[in-house]
């Protein structure tokens, strides 16, 4: 189907389905329905447009009474809205699924190996693998974690990948999350709410469950337990430690914390007492050995990194070195999901696992090298151009929809820090239906799987499929107009 | 949240949900009481004709246990209208209203849904409401009055009568122990003299006071309508049975301490309860004569003193302990 646009008049509601060059979840291209697809398409066949509508409504309506909204920053007050969610699911079939959640393990156990190598002996640097300045000059690389035994060397506990679907069909690792990835509370409530509007099509296909990802987080977080924790026998504490409700994400922190039926804190709550670290209760102080953090590196404690952190908790670090807590994910994992680290990745993998990845990387290019840059720089229109550190869809520029302006910043941006920005070609997205004023219309997609990683590697089948919802775009970040649904693997 | 399932560390409250939960109810009791005091106050007004308003005001004001600084003494009535709408102003109806749902935001997942929208739709209703004079404030302070109520009721039906609870219990009753101290103190202050012209209007003041403790009704049928200082001291201090009386909080306030203690099972709690105990013996073993006797100023000082160490004992204890007490508890 590669290059050619076909035109297929499709029934209702899918009269104004048109395909193009981008991979089609649903049709293929020769216009015929994928086969695992069906049921889906004969349900909504056979629901009328107001059904359609109604049950949307429902759905909004379910969001909106469990307040689940997010906060765009950088407007004005009144920022908190509502998590757009589309009805209609995204169907994966078990083949496609098999091979995701194998490449994904391959990639989280071979980034784990990174971390521990390069911060103790840094074999991979020696060898010459991976370039020492690149992981120097990262602005996530931490020194304060040289030489420190990470429980179980488990780095990076949770993991949220971002994957995309090139136009022939195979998946690809767009970027890592390895900091503090978000977005799984939408994936288990959207699944909740669709459960109860689609009772019967779920039936009908078989639709893996992903119920038990709060027991996995919780048992992951416990093999955690710091050895020689004075509990003994009894279970350890864990806590989920927010940056409080100000925080864009704190939605899922309180609806995480209460699903796995653990303390939801904050650095107030916090204190450290002779390497120790304690939450304060009504009932005295009570030793804390697990923490499962949702704030940045840089605000955990004020006396190891940013001293004007007003979010973490004094001497943490220090107890942290210590061997008396355990925090999901370690600290210094951001040098991992770098974006220019990332282009090393596939070599990553074959370095420490003598494996060939199963899932590819997009094709990168580091503006550090003066032959890729003038390259670049020279067609910035056909380019996607990320900064390294950022996330959220900050800081890029998608070359084919910009302006002549906001190139020539880029450009200038590029040229004074050329370390801090890699380029990708613009990939089409391929593309899934989406409810739309009752109709059904196909717009860009990609997918986020959530990975657990502790005594074993656990990915809940599925994720969640971001959408960008403007037609046309293929920005799908919430924060730029982009929605989620729901991901249906099939049994 | 729903009830968490008793674990094998137990149960446990951060101290600052604790806190929150405490000063939400705090400021919402501050919130009714400075709407009707103000209320009361505008129908006096009314009742009695327009001179001397600004003197009136400034006492007004300082019966709410707020302290006016002599240069601004002469611009009471702008005052009292700051206490109602001006955000800037901590001793403000709305101020106080915000606090209260910052509180509860900080502390949303413990609280019911149901208290959080009413507390949010209270919140909505006075940022939207402004009154360019204080005369047309009435349905503002009424409004306030009803949803403090609500909430209140709200709360009690629909949130687990467990330590968090007790804790709106305690915020509840030491705000309106120390509220009522306060408002009874000034009025002594200005109204308790022998032999003072204008008997009729000194007596709308003292039915104005018990107005302000919703109490007229309910000293009338305790002592008909007959008006006496020695009286309408003895009910609003020493009634064991009448929810705004400081006797009333007093205990309310010790029982909510006592349950904390029980709940929090914390071997530090004697002291608070000790403290909180005192306070209601005070006040359950007082007799009016000898309280009249020794002079009624010095004797609600003396319980302002005592609130006030209820309340540091309580944060000591549950609060803001320091580390070294609280190790392996």
């Amino acid at each position: 189907m590669a290059g050619i646009a076909t035109k297929h008049t499709l029934p209702a509601p899918f009269q104004e389905y048109e395909l193009d060059d981008a991979f089609d979840e649903m049709v293929d291209g020769a216009g015929a329905v994928r086969p695992h697809y069906r049921h889906v398409y004969e349900a909504l066949r056979e629901l009328t447009a107001d059904e359609l509508r109604r049950r949307q409504q429902i759905a909004d309506l379910s969001f909106l009474h469990q307040g689940i909204t997010f906060t765009v920053y950088g407007r004005d007050e009144g920022t908190e809205r509502i998590f757009p969610n589309d009805l209609l699911p995204r169907v994966l079939t078990r083949e496609e699924w098999a091979r995701i959640e194998r490449g994904l393990a391959q990639r989280i156990t071979a980034l784990n190996l990174f971390l521990e190598d390069i911060y103790h002996e840094g074999r991979i640097l020696n060898d010459g693998v991976v370039p020492r300045e690149i992981i120097y000059s990262c602005k996530h690389f931490r020194r304060q974690m040289r030489g420190f035994h990470v429980r179980k060397d488990a780095y990076v506990t949770i993991a949220g990948t971002d994957l995309i679907r090139m136009p022939s069909g195979e998946f690809v690792v767009l970027e890592d999350n390895l900091r503090v990835p978000s977005g799984v509370s939408y994936m288990l409530v959207s699944r909740e709410v669709m459960k109860r509007l689609f009772p019967e099509l779920f039936r009908k296909c078989g639709v893996q469950p992903i119920e038990h990802y709060s027991q996995a987080l919780l048992s992951t977080l416990r093999s955690l337990t710091p050895q020689g924790s004075p509990q003994g026998t009894s279970e350890p504490t864990i806590v989920l430690l927010t940056p409080g409700v100000f925080n864009s994400a704190y939605f899922e922190h309180a609806f995480l914390a209460r699903q796995m039926g653990i303390e939801l804190v904050e650095g107030r709550d916090l204190v450290v007492h002779d390497n120790f670290v304690y939450m304060r209760t009504t009932a005295g102080l009570r030793r804390v050995d697990v923490i499962y953090r949702r704030i940045d590196d840089d605000f955990i404690d004020p006396l190891a990194f940013r001293a004007d952190s007003g979010l973490g908790v004094p001497g943490l670090f220090n107890a942290y070195r210590a061997g008396n807590v355990s925090m999901a994910n370690a600290l210094g994992t951001g040098v991992a999901d770098d974006k220019a680290v990332y282009a090393y990745v596939p070599a990553i993998i074959r370095y420490y696992l003598k494996e060939d990845p199963v899932l590819a990387n997009v094709e990168t290019y580091l503006m550090s090298d003066p032959v890729h840059r003038r390259h670049v720089l020279g067609r910035l229109q056909e380019y996607v151009v990320k900064a390294v550190g950022e996330s959220g869809g900050y800081g890029m520029l998608i070359g084919p929809q910009s302006t002549a302006e906001q190139r020539d910043d880029f450009r200038r941006r590029v040229e004074a820090d050329p370390r801090n920005y890699i380029a990708q070609p613009t990939i089409l997205l391929s593309r899934a239906p989406c409810l739309l004023d009752g109709n059904v219309q196909p717009r860009h997609v990609d997918l986020r799987p959530y990975i657990l990683y502790g005594d074993k590697v656990t990915v809940v089948p599925g994720g969640l499929t971001r959408v960008a919802l403007r037609k046309g775009s293929l920005v799908v970040n919430s924060s730029q107009g982009g929605g989620s649904k729901d991901t249906w693997v099939l049994d | 949240m729903p009830p968490r399932p008793v674990r094998s560390n137990g149960l446990t409250m951060l101290s600052r949900v604790a806190d929150s939960l405490y000063w939400m109810s705090r400021y919402l009791e501050r919130a009714e009481h400075t709407a009707r005091v103000i209320n009361i106050h505008l129908n006096l007004m009314l009742e009695r004709g327009s001179h001397s308003d600004d003197l009136d005001w400034a006492r007004v004001v300082r019966s709410l246990g707020i302290e006016i600084p002599v240069e601004d003494a002469g611009h009471a009535q702008s005052l009292a209208q700051s206490l109602l709408h001006d955000e800037s102003n901590p001793s403000s109806i709305v101020a106080s209203i915000v606090l209260a749902r910052e509180n509860a935001r900080q502390v949303r997942e413990q609280i019911s849904s149901e208290m959080w929208e009413q507390l949010n739709r209270l919140f909505h209703a006075v940022r939207r409401s402004s009154s360019s004079e204080v005369w047309d404030a009435r349905d503002f302070l009424q409004s306030i009055k009803e949803g403090a109520h609500l909430f209140q009721g709200i709360t009690d039906s629909t949130m687990t009568h467990g330590e968090g609870w007790q804790f709106i219990q305690a915020g509840r009753f030491l705000e309106r122990a120390m509220a009522v101290s306060a408002l009874v103190g000034a009025h002594f202050r200005e109204f308790h003299k022998p032999a003072q012209a204008g008997a009729e209007r000194v007596y709308l003041e003292w039915i104005g006071l018990l107005r302000c403790c919703t109490a007229f009704e309910a000293y009338c049928k305790a002592y008909t309508a007959e008006v006496k200082a020695e009286r309408i001291a003895e009910f609003l201090v020493l009634h064991p049975n009448f929810p705004h009386s400081i006797h009333f909080s007093a205990e309310a306030l010790e029982t909510a301490i006592k349950e904390i203690g029980r709940e929090a099972g914390s071997r530090r709690a004697v002291r608070v309860e000790r403290i909180a105990g005192r306070l209601r013996a005070t006040l359950g073993f007082g007799q009016i004569d000898e309280i009249m006797a020794g002079g009624l100023e010095a004797y609600l000082t003396e319980l302002l003193r005592q609130c006030g160490q209820v309340h540091s004992a309580l944060y000591q204890t549950y609060i803001s302990y320091p580390i070294e007490a609280a190790l392996e508890a």
